[in-house]
């Protein structure tokens, strides 16, 4: 006999269902008064953060290309200069006026999703390499029985994106398209598609 | 908190043989909502081993007690009287601290306080159905609310939901970020449930049925039951992959 191996298994997801906002956004399904605020909610940036202000909006469509209007999203990013605001990040201090991550349902009537913050700086990749500034996306919804990875890349950083480790080494480049936010002034539109011919490359991470 | 340095490793692989696939046709709303394409993979950068880190600060008196959150001052929401307690640890069997645990559902007779709720079960004008917490410093958390009723629901022509909790729970790292459901010791609905059925594993399943513990339970006042959560668990050491030279 060898030493036994022993390991718990990860607990098995179940969907968010159609009532997600309850639990994760309770005054935007109108339960008010338990929580002040919902977590994650209103803008990412106070006066002090640093960096440069950009609106994230779209929307998450399914195979019908009909906006899901039920779905929760969160987002995490770096800062600025690239840190994360998380004691996993070891490379330095991340600006304290700025915790990267938030959390938006799409509006009950169109499906639309908005996120404001501001535009994160290059993280090296494990060897070293820096990526291109990207925003890590997480969706859940009803139908969706384990939250979608993707992650956000801008069109404004061209160069960037060429030599990104991540973007480079997808084989079908017909798909890079997909990971790209369009930017126009300072608003990027960055829409998921869960299915169809532009279905968004989504990550197991 | 203990002066130990926090982890920086990527976290084991998903088993994605375990958690349901994203195409399972019995639960409909899968169907238009679940990538066709094969996920590409992407061990661990620092974006997804890094998360973000919530404080007490956040919480109120009592955001895990549902039974109070959301009632009238003196008054309470009706159902049986249940104490929800368990760990959240990682696949190493590692207690995680400081994990913000999410928690919502219907009231007693199985209906959602929500906008686009229709079943014709009544609201509780005591019962909200949110709740959360932070896990303690060896991974402990517990909430107190009334027992959800079963439901149905439109999937089948008679399809029903288990009574059942939802739960989102943040680990150390955005990778471990977990959505999921607890159910309760011996409803038989369980094994009928086109969404349970969705997780093709008998023992996965059996993972999300809480125990009823009357060892916990509160003498004349509420049962518990017993729910950990298992979050992704992480390499211990790290080492990188380097190209000679570098």
């Amino acid at each position: 006999m060898v030493q036994p191996l022993t390991y718990f298994k990860e607990s098995a997801s179940q969907t968010a269902g159609p009532y997600v906002h309850i639990g994760c956004t309770p005054n935007f399904s109108g339960i008010t008064g338990v929580y002040e605020t919902d977590l994650g909610s209103g803008s990412m940036v106070n006066d002090k953060t640093r960096g440069e202000r950009i609106t994230i909006r779209g929307f998450v469509y399914d195979g019908a290309m009909t906006p899901l209007k039920d779905a929760l999203i969160e987002i995490w990013q770096a800062d600025a200069d690239g840190f994360y605001n998380s004691p996993s990040e070891t490379r330095g201090k991340a600006d304290p006026n700025f915790l990267g991550w938030a959390r938006q349902p799409g509006d009950m009537a169109t499906g639309e999703f908005v996120f404001e913050t501001i535009k994160p700086g290059r993280v090296p990749f494990r060897d070293g390499r820096l990526m291109a500034p990207h925003v890590t996306f997480w969706i859940v919804a009803r139908g969706i029985n384990l939250g979608l990875n993707t992650r956000m890349y801008f069109s404004d950083e061209e160069a960037a994106n060429a030599e990104d480790p991540i973007l480079s080494r997808i084989e079908h480049r017909v798909r890079v398209p997909t990971l790209i936010g369009k930017r126009e002034g300072n608003t990027v539109t960055f829409n998921i598609y869960l299915q169809g011919e532009n279905e968004t490359i989504f990550f197991d991470i | 908190m203990k002066n130990i340095p926090p982890e920086t490793s990527p976290f084991f692989p998903r088993d994605r043989e375990w958690h349901p696939p994203a195409f399972t046709p019995g639960y409909k709303t899968s169907v238009l909502r679940s990538p066709q394409r094969a996920l590409i993979s992407l061990e661990g950068t620092k974006s997804e081993i890094t998360g973000p880190v919530f404080g007490h600060n956040i919480l109120g008196e009592f955001d895990n007690d549902l039974i109070v959150n959301y009632a009238k001052p003196g008054e309470m929401a009706i159902g049986e009287r249940i104490l929800v307690y368990g760990r959240v640890l990682d696949e190493r069997g590692v207690g995680i601290p400081g994990a913000l645990v999410e928690f919502w559902q219907a009231n007693a007779g199985g209906r959602y306080r929500h906008k686009k709720e229709t079943y014709l079960a009544p609201l509780d004008p005591n019962f909200g159905g949110c709740g959360r917490t932070i896990t303690d410093e060896n991974g402990g958390y517990f909430f107190k609310t009334i027992k959800p009723g079963p439901y149905p629901w439109p999937n089948g022509v008679n399809d029903w939901r288990p009574a059942h909790i939802h739960f989102s729970v943040f680990g150390h790292g955005f990778a471990q970020r977990l959505i999921t459901q607890m159910y309760f010791e011996g409803d038989p609905m369980i094994w009928i449930c086109p969404i349970v059925k969705t997780i093709p594993d008998e023992n996965a399943i059996k993972g999300l049925i809480a125990a009823l513990d009357m060892q916990n339970t509160i003498p004349h006042d509420m049962r518990a039951y017993k729910f950990d959560i298992i979050l992704r668990g992480r390499r211990s050491t790290f080492f990188e992959n380097r190209k000679e030279g570098n």
